[in-house]
């Protein structure tokens, strides 16, 4: 019984691969078990922690869930939760020695601070823009040579605008956005991007578009660096492992997991916090060391980490991937709801 | 909110009651001609595994589903496959039934998210006055 439990609710990590990957708890899978859904039980077990909540990172464990759900979660996150991004490049001229089609590539991964939710999805491609669904900025920057300095050799000293940088963009608003929007709420979310470099004479006068999109049609459009999660991982000690054998035991560990205490003059291992684990599972590439350890990691306790690109915070990320599979839920049953 | 454009068919969607390939769901003839309520192949146009893994997880917590499995017949369709077989209840009841649990699943993961998030916020501010006043004091 003791073994079911743990072929339901763990991972194994063995020394040559992993065991009970799969979720089983079906109904019908096992004797003695109900695994129909309840959303009572379910409720009753749910739990999200808050680890570290800052301007753009969010680490939180989401705990009593299965990883279809959880994993639905981080693809939203990655790909469908929209942002606005530079779609299309306007160029009138462009002199530098960087192409049209690069630079315009370039410009479309700058992140634009802009709340997407006050958008709308652009119907037509090829329609005039409009207010509710297009963001304009100008970049219109000429290097020139600065006469004041004589014999520098540093291109600071020598011109003037020879770093096309991000600040450079300037929002014009289109039909009332200047009355719905103050100054600065839209913007590129960092300052110092370089976009391309300039010598005397050679000048950038583009106009670019930016409209709403998810980063499944283009990854410009993900509002996160990065969206992951982990399981808990859970280190069990078979038997005490004491002297020598518990410092080495340490060392097969990453900093902290495994800590020693002195009882009664003798060094003993004991687990400490088996959360900073990378599970390397170095232990098993030693004998001595191998039958004394159990790896494991706990099948429905999510460690999720979310690095926003600072367009929206990383909480309201979360909610807003939340609400679009709810709405992915909701347009399905509306269409089986007609069938019937 | 407004629906996302539709890049990949082409322009117009007026004959959106006509052409099944543009609707969201649709079902596989089943072969033979010979109606079973049972077992059911789903078509949902625009999903992905996002939606397919959820959904199929919810749907074998089920005991009236007997199986239920999805694929992506190919990489550069956009659409899934989806098909339920059940003890005896219609297939369509079981894909009801799983929608309306994902659906609680979900709203109940955003609202006790919510809740955690405003907790900490609060619970991090009355930190920051502590230490403030402790400083100060």
């Amino acid at each position: 019984m003791e073994r079911i439990k743990e072929i339901r609710t763990r991972v194994e990590l063995k020394e040559h691969g992993l065991e009970n990957v799969h979720s089983t708890d079906f109904p019908g899978s096992y004797d003695g078990y109900d695994d129909t859904w309840s959303q009572e039980k379910f409720e009753k077990n749910f739990k999200v922690e808050i680890g570290r909540l800052t301007a753009d990172e969010l680490e939180f464990d989401m705990i009593g869930i299965d990883a279809a759900i959880a994993n639905a979660f981080r693809r939203i996150l990655l790909a469908e939760v929209p942002t606005m991004a530079i779609e299309k490049v306007h160029i009138y001229n462009n002199t530098s020695i960087i192409q049209d089609e690069v630079l315009a590539h370039r410009l479309g991964l700058i992140p634009i601070k802009a709340d997407p939710r006050m958008f709308e999805y652009k119907q037509d491609a090829e329609a005039e823009p409009t207010d509710t669904d297009t963001i304009q900025f100008e970049l219109k920057v000429k290097c020139t040579r600065n006469t004041h300095v004589k014999d520098a050799t540093d291109p600071d000293d020598l011109y003037k605008n020879h770093k096309v940088m991000t600040s450079h963009m300037k929002w014009i608003p289109i039909g009332n956005q200047a009355q719905i929007f103050k100054e600065g709420e839209i913007r590129p979310v960092i300052d110092d991007i370089l976009i391309a470099k300039l010598r005397p004479g050679q000048e950038l006068d583009l106009k670019l578009f930016c409209v709403k999109g998810i980063g499944q049609d283009h990854a410009k459009f993900s509002p996160v660096a990065t969206a992951s999660y982990r399981l808990l991982p859970e280190i069990t000690l078979l038997k005490p492992v004491t002297g020598k054998l518990a410092h080495k035991l340490k060392n097969c560990f990453t900093p902290g997991v495994i800590e020693i205490d002195n009882v009664n003059g003798e060094s003993k291992a004991r687990v400490a916090h088996p959360r900073k684990d990378t599970c390397s599972r170095e232990v098993f590439r030693h004998d001595d060391l191998k039958d004394l350890v159990k790896l494991t990691r706990v099948r429905d306790h999510f460690i999720f980490s979310v690095e926003s690109t600072g367009i929206l915070p990383p909480e309201v990320l979360v909610s807003q991937a939340i609400q679009v599979l709810i709405a992915k839920v909701r347009e399905v049953k509306r269409e089986l709801d007609v069938y019937k | 909110m407004s629906s996302r454009p539709n890049y990949s068919n082409n322009k117009g969607n007026e004959a959106d009651d006509i052409d099944p390939s543009k609707r969201k769901i649709t079902v596989m003839p089943t072969e033979g001609g010979k109606e079973d309520e049972t077992c059911k192949t789903f078509v949902f146009n625009k999903e992905d595994h996002t939606l397919g893994n959820s959904l199929r997880y919810v749907i074998m917590k089920n005991p009236d589903t007997q199986f239920c499995g999805y694929s992506i017949p190919h990489p550069s369709e956009d659409k899934i496959n989806f098909r339920i077989q059940t003890y005896g209840k219609p297939a369509k009841d079981v894909l009801d039934k799983g929608l309306n649990d994902l659906n609680s699943i979900c709203s109940h993961v955003l609202r006790t998210f919510e809740t955690s998030v405003n907790d900490h916020k609060r619970r991090n501010q009355s930190t920051d006055v502590e230490m403030r006043e402790n400083s100060v004091g």
